[in-house]
Parts: structure tokens; sequence; C-alpha cells
């Protein structure tokens, strides 16, 4: 079995003196969907922001594709082929659709064409003059994750893809989630909607107070319903 | 004698060519310290000091190394813009995560330390600095002689402030700076060297400053002391543009310096704090100045 | 956020059982040292001394407690210095009668400033300040009370309550110590007062303080006025000391002193500033018979002390061990 592409071990963070992540493991193989379920509050959000290099307050071991990337800065991280999509998305007020598409500098080759990006979101070639802002909160998400697929990143942290929007969004991006892993994206997904995360992902990690409590492979989801319904009281 | 309100038309249009060269100073200067404040969160209090830097760098490389104007346009700028990447990669990064009157102060200091040494070597009068020969004379308007390096100094502003303008707005380094100013930490993260942008930017900033004091030369003379009460001005300028906007500082530098100028001519007295009061009443109407974003 | 108390350093350390009588008991011993001092000193000297560190300690109570950096103090203390030379030379008013005109103009003058600056925060608080302290320097410079570049000279101490004689250097000394305690006493009653408890809590959580239902712009504005009234007196001191009121007092180069004293001192301390306006003083007093550029050690004092030192002497002192110890707290 090849090694993952994505390595996390005992990894603890901080946020000033709030210890907030208490040793997570966790490991993502290529091509592989894996999703983080867990209350709000349970570390979820910090855990991809540990991984990517913004909370920089961290020990324990982060390897990506084979590279201890512990001491890599900041904006070299990219650059390894991590892709981060902010659960805020972080669309630019004061840049164009098109330019906050274009700003991610190009990592690798492989990554989406601009015209196959049009092409796989319509809705951005036709408001691509607008303001980053002026889109529905499901055009930003598309946006925040067109933008990632330009540039060549090998696996995407995404969190919380379909919060606050309609129903008939969310199928699109799951459809759009589906055609990434056709084309052999790797990502870690952060999720509340674990009806939308059974569809999509291959696997589940359960989080609580800051370290992984549970994992299991998406057909085992059925037996682990009841456990899935105490802890995240859905 | 044409007259406009009791003035002669040749005082009046005058002042107002002075007011439109001082203008041209107060933008490019407002402009270098939108352009820093922007993305740094920083007062740059050592602008007026870069100015001074501008314009001594253009006399001594003509003194010491016979280096003429035109090459001293570009040549100051790059000097003090390297100077500046300095301090700002050595010491003013530090201070990012601090309250920003930490910035102030530091760069206020250095303003300091900069004009005093100039002040102990070169003592405070004024050199002079002549115009190139090109640019010497003057052109007759009919209604008033206008002295052909004034002119080149207001089109030579015009141009920087919208080539800027260009760049900020229109190319992809922009770009990075524009989104870099809304959340730096997420422009990183996705693989743009934002420290490098930042101190290329303050780098961008006392460039622009320099090149302010080089144009100035020949006209003020050269004097440690040149930036000091200038700084002070240009930031009630950029207090009445509010600091949101790129175009507002232009708009507004020029706008004020015109209003300067023809109190000059109305109201003689009251000439150099009407900006002052502009800036009080500006405040008191509409505090977020006249282009400014936030409240 | 500046003159916020930095985070307590982790390393518990017990504050000593008799560490309130120790303070107080430091405390006495700069009074008595104080009243001494013109034994050893020149008493002009430490009367400078005092007016300066009254003017910071003024500074620091907008700036250390309410958090608000005012670039334009000197307006106040200059502008005071001015009003009180005016009315002692001019209309030949007592020197009570005089200093106390100083600081109701320093008053007057903090209010108006005040009003217009609290419309903006932080950074444009500080710009506007400044622009328009150099609007009053320019003013000023144009007032024909002020006589200009000459500057009210000649300026006669009077006899306090009609029967002291300030001429006698003495009688001056003890006065201006006087004062200089009362401003104290002022800074430190209206620092615990209820008033400065809003203030602080100002300082911490603004938007917090706003929510509770204090109106934060009239509490800033008061203690605006305040630190103005209090820089005020030491400017009316001043011009008695030294017998002339001049433009100096009214420049950016000023405000920039006094910031200078706060910092080096101790943003947020109680004897931060004056320390910091000791060492300022005796520094320039030293350099004034040598060629040196005091601005350019200004202004490197001033970076060192933003990249390294923004405690200040005091603050680094409270934080250390031996403070701590002490039970000293800063900002509080």
């Amino acid at each position: 079995m090849n090694a993952p592409l994505l390595k996390v071990s005992a990894l603890q963070a901080w946020y000033g003196e709030s210890h907030v992540l208490h040793g997570v493991d966790l490991h993502v193989n290529e091509g592989e969907m894996i999703c983080i379920l867990g209350r709000n509050g349970m570390g979820k959000t910090t855990t991809l922001r540990t991984i990517m290099g913004i909370l920089r307050k961290r020990s324990g071991g982060i390897e990506f594709a084979g590279q201890d990337m512990m001491s890599v800065p900041l904006h070299k991280t990219a650059r390894a082929g991590l892709g981060f999509i902010p659960e805020e998305r972080g669309i630019f007020a004061s840049l164009s659709v098109e330019e906050n598409l274009m700003l991610p500098p190009k990592v690798a080759e492989g990554g989406m064409s601009v015209e196959e990006i049009y092409e796989l979101f319509p809705n951005l070639r036709e408001r691509r003059t607008s303001p980053g802002t002026k889109l529905s909160g499901g055009e930003q998400q598309m946006l925040a994750l067109a933008r990632i697929l330009r540039t060549g990143a090998r696996c995407l942290l995404l969190d919380e893809p379909t919060e606050g929007l309609a129903p008939v969004i969310i199928q699109a991006i799951g459809e759009v989630l589906v055609k990434l892993k056709q084309r052999g994206m790797t990502v870690v997904l952060v999720e509340q909607n674990f009806r939308f995360a059974a569809k999509v992902a291959d696997r589940f990690y359960l989080m609580d107070h800051g370290r992984m409590t549970a994992e299991f492979p998406v057909r085992d989801l059925p037996q682990r319903m009841d456990l899935l319904h105490r802890e995240l009281g859905v | 004698m044409m007259m406009i309100f009791g003035i002669p038309l040749q005082a009046l249009m005058g002042q107002l060519l002075v007011g439109l060269i001082n203008g041209s100073f107060y933008a490019l200067l407002s402009l270098g310290l939108a352009v820093i404040f922007g993305l740094l969160r920083v007062i740059n209090f050592a602008h007026g000091a870069q100015y001074m830097l501008g314009a001594f760098t253009a006399l001594l490389l003509l003194t010491v190394a016979g280096v003429n104007y035109w090459l001293a346009l570009i040549l100051a700028p790059l000097i003090v813009g390297l100077l500046a990447a300095l301090v700002e990669r050595t010491m003013l990064s530090r201070l990012y995560n601090l309250d920003p009157l930490y910035g102030l102060l530091f760069t206020f200091g250095l303003a300091l330390a900069i004009e005093g040494t100039f002040r102990y070597f070169y003592g405070a009068s004024g050199k002079p600095y002549a115009p190139p020969a090109q640019l010497s004379g003057a052109v007759n308007l009919g209604f008033m002689f206008l002295p052909i390096y004034r002119g080149w100094v207001v089109i030579a502003s015009l141009a920087v402030c919208i080539a800027v303008w260009l760049l900020i707005e229109k190319t992809k380094l922009g770009a990075y700076l524009r989104a870099a100013t809304e959340n730096p930490v997420l422009v990183q993260a996705f693989g743009v060297n934002v420290p490098l942008l930042l101190t290329l930017t303050y780098a961008l900033g006392a460039g622009l400053a320099a090149f302010a004091g080089v144009l100035a030369a020949p006209i003020y003379q050269v004097s440690p002391l040149m930036g000091s009460n200038l700084i002070i001005i240009v930031f009630a300028v950029v207090v009445v543009g509010g600091m949101g906007s790129i175009l507002g500082a232009i708009v507004t530098g020029y706008l004020l310096g015109v209003v300067e100028g023809l109190t000059k001519v109305f109201y003689p007295e009251a000439s150099n704090i009407v900006i002052f009061v502009i800036m009080a009443i500006v405040l008191i109407l509409r505090p977020a100045g006249l282009f400014g974003k936030e409240a | 956020m500046v003159g916020k108390s930095e985070p307590i350093p982790s390393e518990a350390i017990a504050v000593h059982p008799k560490a309130g009588q120790i303070q107080l008991g430091l405390v006495a011993l700069a009074l008595v040292a104080a009243l001494f001092a013109p034994q050893f000193l020149y008493p002009i000297f430490v009367m400078k001394l005092l007016a300066f560190a009254l003017f910071a300690s003024a500074f620091n109570l907008l700036l250390g407690y309410t958090g608000l950096l005012s670039f334009g103090h000197a307006t106040f203390f200059g502008g005071a210095a001015y009003f009180t030379a005016h009315a002692v030379k001019v209309w030949g008013w007592p020197p009570e009668a005089g200093i106390l005109l100083g600081v109701a103009g320093a008053a007057l003058l903090g209010l108006v400033m005040g009003a217009i600056a609290i419309r903006r925060q932080g950074i444009y608080f500080a710009m506007i300040t400044l622009a328009l302290s150099q609007m009053f320097f320019f003013f000023c410079i144009q007032a024909s009370f002020t006589h200009g570049e000459d500057g009210i000279q000649s300026v006669p101490r009077g006899h306090l309550f009609g029967l002291i004689d300030l001429h006698e250097p003495m009688n001056m000394y003890y006065f201006v110590l006087a004062v200089f305690v009362i401003g104290l006493l002022i800074i430190w009653r209206f620092v615990n007062s209820p008033f400065g408890m809003i203030l602080k809590s100002i300082r911490e959580n603004e938007q917090r303080a706003i929510s509770l239902g204090y109106s934060v712009a009239r509490y800033k504005l008061g203690a605006f006025v305040m630190s103005a009234a209090l820089a005020g007196l030491a400017g009316g001191l001043k011009a008695l000391i030294f017998q002339f009121a001049t433009l100096t007092d009214v420049t950016w180069q000023m405000s920039g002193e006094v910031i200078l004293m706060t910092l080096l001192g101790g943003i947020g301390t109680l004897a931060g500033p004056i320390v910091g306006a000791g060492l300022v003083v005796t520094l320039q007093n030293y350099l004034a018979t040598s060629d040196f550029p005091v601005t350019i050690i200004t202004g490197l004092v001033f970076m060192t002390c933003v990249l390294l030192f923004r405690r200040g002497l005091v603050g680094e002192f409270f934080a250390s061990k031996i403070g701590r110890r002490l039970g000293f707290r800063s900002g509080s």
C-alpha cells in the first residue's frame, strides 16, 4: 500500500495560551476524500488551519507528499500542493470575480484551465467583471473552489462548503466534488452536514475536544448512525 | 488688465498655478501615505524625511557624481526605496502585530533621526538646485507667464499618480496588494509571499516621496527641514480625503492645493491654516473623509 | 493596545507581605528627596524637571489610562504658558490667578481639540491632534499677544496670595513642588475614581463599554480635557519658572518630546512619566552645552523604545521579578 499523501501525527495546537488540539492523528491517501465530523468548537476548522500553517503555534508531525511541513513558512505551503478554502470563503471585495479567480498563483501543472473552470461554473463566466462580493453565497463558494482548482493543488482542505446554502446549490457543489474525485483530487472535508458528506466522502473521522475519537469507512456508516446521533445531536 | 472678483487675472492665475503645484506635492505624498497605510496599517511619519532624502539624493548625485536631473528622477526614488526596504525588513515589520500607534511612533523617531543627521551635516539653510536646461524659462500664455519647470511638475506628478493608480487597480501585482489589504493571511495561504509584498509596498511609498522630493528641489531648495512641516499638512490632506481610496488621496491633494492657493489670493492671513480648518469641518460633518469608507 | 497591561508573566511570584508598605515607603523617600533636592542641584533645574514631570504625567493620563495618543499636547502646555505669562505680565494678575487662567485656557483648547479629534479613532485621532496643534502653532506665530518669535519675556513671578515673594528661589521651588504634588494627587484620584475605572474598561474593550450603555465619546472627551488642563497647569508653572513663554513650547517637536518622556519612562504607570521626564530633561541639559545633535538621539531613543522597550523603564521594572515581588502593577 502506498504511503498516504497527507499524514498528520500527534498534532497539537494553541491559540495564544489556549490549547485547542490535543494530539490529532489522521491520514489521507491520494485520490481519497475524507470527512471530519464533529460538533461546533471541537477543533475541525482549527485542524485544517493548523495543517495549512495558518495557525503556527503547533507541534507534532505533518507530512505531505513525503515532505515535512512543520517548518515550511505559510507562503510556501501552497507550493507544496495544499489548497485551502476557508469557511468564510474569503472572496475579496476589491477584486473582480475574474481577478479573484486568477489570484492564487499556479503551484503545479495539472490544474484546470480557465476555460475548463468556466465550463464547470458557467455563472462565474457571466459575472466575471463584477466585484467578487456581489455574488450570492453559493456562487462565492464556487469561486472559492474554482480559484484553487486553477492552481494545480493536489490536496484540498475544504471547510464547510455547504454552510448556509440552499439545497439546490448544495447539490451542485456535491456534483463538483464528485467530478473532482474522478480527476483524482485528494480532499480533506470538514462538514456538519453528514448526509451531504455521506454522498461524497470515502472515510470519516469523528472529532471531539481537539482529538479524533472514531474513524470508519463510508460503508460502515449505517452501523455508526447511533454514534453520530449521540455525538452530533442530529 | 482683466480683473476677476477685484483681483487682477494675472495674480489669480499665478496663485492658481502655485496652488496646483502645491497640490501636486500633496497628491504625490498623500498617495504614498495611503498606499503604505492601506497594506501595512502604518502611518509613515518618515514620509516627509523620505521626501527630503529624495531631494538631497538628487543634489548629492549632481554635486558629487555629476548625475543630471533626469537620471536623478529615477535613481533617487530607487535609492530611497532601497533604504526604506531595509528599514522595513529589519525593524518596521516587527511592529505589525502591535497597536498601529507604535508604527507611528517608530516612524516618527525615524524621521527625527534622519532629519537630525542631515541637519547636523548640512545645517538648516536651503541649498539651491537648478532645474535642467530643457525645462528652464517660461512660456507666454497670454494671460500669464508659465514657468516651464512648474508646468512640468504638474504634468509629471499627474502622470505618476495615474501610473500608480493603474498599477494598483489594473495589474496582477495590484490585485495581490488589494487582496492582501483585505486578508493578508489568506493571500499568504495561496502562496503569495506577503512579507515581500509588504516590503515592496513600503519601498514604493518611500520612492514616491523621494520622487516628489526630486521634483521639489528646483522649486523649494533642498533643506533638511523641507519635509517636516510639509508632512503635517499632508496628514491633514489624508484625513480630509479619507484613507480608503487611492483615487481619493490624489483628488483631495490637488483639490486642497488649489483651495490653499485661492485662499492666498482672497484671504492671505488664513492661507497656511485653511487646510486644517477644512479638516476640522470635514471631521465634524463627515468623519470618514470625503472618499473614506470606514467611519 | 498601547498602555494596556502586558500579559502576566507565566511564572507566578508571591507578593511580599509588606509590599503595600514598601511602596508607600518609596513614595515617602521620593518626597523627602524632592524636599532636599535644591541643596544639591540647581533649583531651576529641579523646577524644570518637576514641570515636565507634571506635563508628562498629564499626557500619560490620556495615553496610558485611556489609550489615546495625542500628538498635540504642546498646544495645552505652550498655550497655557502664553496665557499665564500674558495675565501676569500685562494684566498684573497674581501668580495663582495667572496659573488658573492657564489651566482654564488649556482646558478650553482641550475641549475644542478633543471634540473634533474624538470623531475618529486610534491612528486618525493622533494625526488630527497633530494637525490641529499645528494650526494653533500658526495662530501663535501671527497673534499679537504672543509677540511671535520673541515670545513673552520678563514675566514677573509676583507674590503668591499677595504674601510670598516668588522671586526668592526657595519660595518658588516649594511652590512648584506643592503644585506638582497636587497635580499628581489629582491624577491619582482621577485614575482610581469611577470615571477612571470606566475609562479603563473603554480602553480594554470599547465595544463592550458601548454595549453596556456608556457614552464612550463623552468619557474620552472628559479624559482629554482633564489631561489638557493638567498639561496647562504644567505650562503655566513653566512660564513662571523661566519667566518667559515662547513658540518652542507649542511646536510639534514639543509634543513629540512629551510622548518620548512617557514612552521611555513607562506608559500607564504613575511613576513612569516622572522618571522619563527626569531622564530626558537631564539628557537635554547635558547635551545642550555640547555640539551633539539632540534630535538624532531623540529619534534613535524613540526607535529603540518602540522596538525593544515598549514598557519603558518603570514598566520593565514592574514586570521584573523584584517589581512583581513588591506588588507593582502597571495599567491599573
